[in-house]
């Protein structure tokens, strides 16, 4: 499939079996959105490194393979011993191959009238709950990615926390793929906050075994009036999968949102997230770490968009890349004519392990205010020489100096998950990893 | 103990070390007094093994191993420790994990089994005390955002804990106010035993009056030029350096400044 018109082919001839398999649902109009957005998809095409948003990432094999949506029912043997951190939390929804499994979900600690399920089963049953937000934040007309997601979307998790509730206990969802050549795994989330509500919620993106599969997932975030949500995010896709994903969250005044992503995984793996602070106060977090071995490229493209006054984002991006992987930062920040007071900073650091690992950062701020203050720095390095001899000055060896300096440099972002336990368990996944790419590469 | 012979270095190809030799036995405090510039910190760098500098010539040995050959972390499971004049900032690393870690590296090259997490938070509060270091110091981060008087007193307490049998003290006492600096002279004196050594390289006699040196040994130009008893440090006080630097005949003009 090198061309676009085979490309188009391809993924028309694919929905029309996928929309065979909706039986019923066809009529809906979720369904108007898929045709919609299959449509824009055939137009758009797969972008290039032409794109200015994709000139870092080149996803040739991603367009050159002829994935399809893996079929209700396919699904493998799965039980317990195939989860992640499955004592994590009491609360964990669990997808296998994009398709809810209701037997290895558990719901156990949320407070009353607090809804976390299956996005399928939400659109019957809080048809217009669900409605009302679904696709209306993500816009697909200039993203294909997001556009692809929307036509295959069929299922995801979806959150809703009415004004003034909230979960202690986090909510884990799982989104396990079986690992097959040519998967298209299109998990669609929606997450609704009511005013003051609080959220705690972590994604997780992994696979039973390796393989050239595909997951393309959105993540749409609606947060109300004063509330507080912390969104964490781990993606350790198989290494030989590919991974973009887009989570999308518009704020309404004084909520705080924090989002935490760890990029481990995937052969190309492009997260962008977008944070739309449309009321006066939000405060929005973004922290990010990436670990690349191999030949792995990991991007992460941020949008923080600042439409209203005396609102503050904190953004910090970290990336440690060795072997022959590479990195991408791409940082945006919007501060509106209207968002007065703004107060924005923005920080990007690399570690670079090997001579022949690369990373590209760019910082973009567009300000149509005066009255803001916004900062940005980005540094691109290897470990210090001084730091690595003190240590050995005290007998710690060479290979120890560097472990213990490239892990707290990777560390310094884990320790600002709140959710609990996540961050001792994710630290333990980092070492694995930094361990692994000293063997590796 | 240790025995520095005829030994040269240099860094980006300009000699620092003009042709050092000093020998330090076991229960000796000496003192390596000189002017800005005169190689005092690289003599301490380079046996600590910082790769920066280049020896050119000469050797060293310690308890009779050839110091040089040694990577820096051998040095340190050996014995040596060197004490910065500039405590690194570690972020990120608590400075009890990284203790730990260290001591049980020095403690199994020395056939000794390594400190559960009981036992060396007893160790760690009893050395403590030697430099009545805050205990907020040891969660911090090494060194980071710390005064300068805790980084120095940190460096005390690791090597109170490290128990090293020779100590080099670089400029220990820069950066210190009387007070602190007392806190950590009586530090030092009460490390000291019959069996281990330490090497006090300062450019003031001040610390002197704490640590009272058997032996001091004036540096000028990468090179020792006079030796004596604790009195020349006083005499440095009362001359200034220049007044060795007089008598050093032997100096060569053209490699100062």
């Amino acid at each position: 499939m090198k061309s676009l018109a085979e490309q188009s082919v391809w993924y028309q001839a694919t929905f029309e079996t996928f929309e065979k398999s909706l039986n019923g649902e066809a009529g809906s109009e979720f369904h108007a959105l898929r045709k919609k957005a299959l449509a824009k998809f055939k137009e758009l095409g797969f972008p290039t490194t032409r794109h200015e948003e994709w000139k870092f990432t080149n996803v040739t094999p991603i367009a050159r393979t002829p994935f399809r949506p893996v079929p209700v029912g396919r699904s493998a043997k799965i039980n317990e011993t195939n989860l992640r951190l499955p004592d994590l939390t009491e609360n964990r929804l669990v997808f296998v191959d994009g398709h809810y499994h209701a037997s290895l979900s558990k719901i156990r600690r949320l407070p009353d009238k607090v809804i976390a399920g299956s996005l399928a089963e939400a659109l019957k049953r809080h048809s217009a709950m669900v409605q009302k937000h679904l696709g209306k934040y993500v816009p697909f007309d200039e993203h294909p990615f997001v556009a692809l997601n929307t036509a295959f979307a069929r299922d995801g998790a979806f959150v809703w926390i009415p004004d003034g509730k909230g979960n202690d206990e986090p909510i884990h969802i799982h989104f396990i793929a079986t690992g097959d050549e040519r998967d298209l795994i299109s998990p669609r989330n929606l997450f609704i906050v009511g005013d003051r509500g609080r959220l705690s919620v972590i994604e997780s993106y992994y696979a039973m075994r390796d393989g050239a599969y595909f997951t393309n997932a959105v993540t749409e975030l609606i947060v109300g009036e004063g509330a507080t949500v912390e969104y964490d995010k781990l993606q350790d896709e198989s290494l030989d999968g590919y991974h973009v994903s887009w989570t999308h969250s518009v704020q309404s005044s004084r909520s705080t949102v924090t989002s935490n992503l760890v990029a481990l995984g995937g052969s190309i793996a492009r997260s962008n997230i977008h944070a739309s602070l449309g009321g006066e106060g939000c405060e929005c977090t973004l922290n990010g770490l990436s670990l690349g071995t191999r030949t792995q490229l990991i991007d992460n493209h941020t949008t923080i968009d600042h439409a209203t006054p005396r609102c503050a984002s904190h953004e910090l991006y970290k990336a440690v890349l060795a072997g022959k992987s590479r990195g991408v930062f791409n940082g945006k920040i919007f501060v509106r004519k209207d968002a007065q007071k703004t107060d924005a900073k923005q920080t990007n650091k690399t570690l670079l392990l090997s001579d022949d690992a690369v990373m590209d950062t760019k910082p973009q701020l567009e300000i149509f205010a005066d009255d803001v203050k916004c900062t940005h720095g980005a540094t691109i390095g290897q470990l210090d020489a001084d730091q690595v001899f003190y240590l050995r000055s005290r007998g710690l060896d060479l290979t120890s100096a560097q472990d213990m300096l490239t892990f707290a440099f990777a560390a310094d972002v884990v320790n600002r998950i709140h959710a609990k336990g996540l961050s001792e368990r994710l630290e333990a996944m980092v070492h694995e990893k930094l361990h692994e790419s000293r063997r590796g590469s | 103990m240790l025995e520095i012979k005829d030994l040269h270095a240099s860094v980006n190809g300009n000699e620092i070390l003009n042709g050092i030799n000093l020998t330090v036995n076991p229960g000796e405090i000496h003192a390596i007094m000189g002017p800005n510039g005169s190689g005092k910190s690289t003599l301490a760098q380079v046996l600590a093994g910082r790769e920066a500098y280049e020896v050119t010539r000469g050797e060293v040995l310690f308890e009779g191993k050839n110091l040089l050959e040694l990577a820096p972390e051998e040095r340190a499971r050996e014995g040596v420790f060197l004490a910065f004049q500039y405590p690194v900032e570690i972020p990120g690393v608590s400075n009890t994990y990284f203790l730990k870690t260290a001591l049980n590296a020095v403690r199994k090259h020395r056939g000794l089994e390594e400190l559960d997490a009981m036992e060396f938070l007893q160790l760690v509060k009893h050395r403590m005390k030697l430099v009545e270091m805050d205990e907020s110091l040891l969660t911090r981060p090494v060194n980071e955002g710390f005064s300068g008087g805790e980084k120095k007193r940190n460096e005390i307490f690791h090597m109170a804990v490290l128990e090293p049998k020779l100590a080099i003290l670089d400029e220990t006492d820069s950066g210190l106010d009387i007070d602190a600096l007392r806190i950590v002279a009586d530090g030092v004196n009460k490390l000291r035993r019959k069996d281990n050594a330490t090497i006090v390289v300062t450019h003031y006699q001040r610390l002197l009056n704490y640590i009272i040196p058997d032996f001091v040994h004036v540096l000028v130009d990468g090179r020792i030029v006079k030796s004596g008893s604790k009195d020349l440090a006083l005499q440095l006080e009362e001359k200034g350096y220049d007044w060795v630097r007089e008598k050093a005949v032997a100096v060569p003009v053209e490699a100062k400044e």
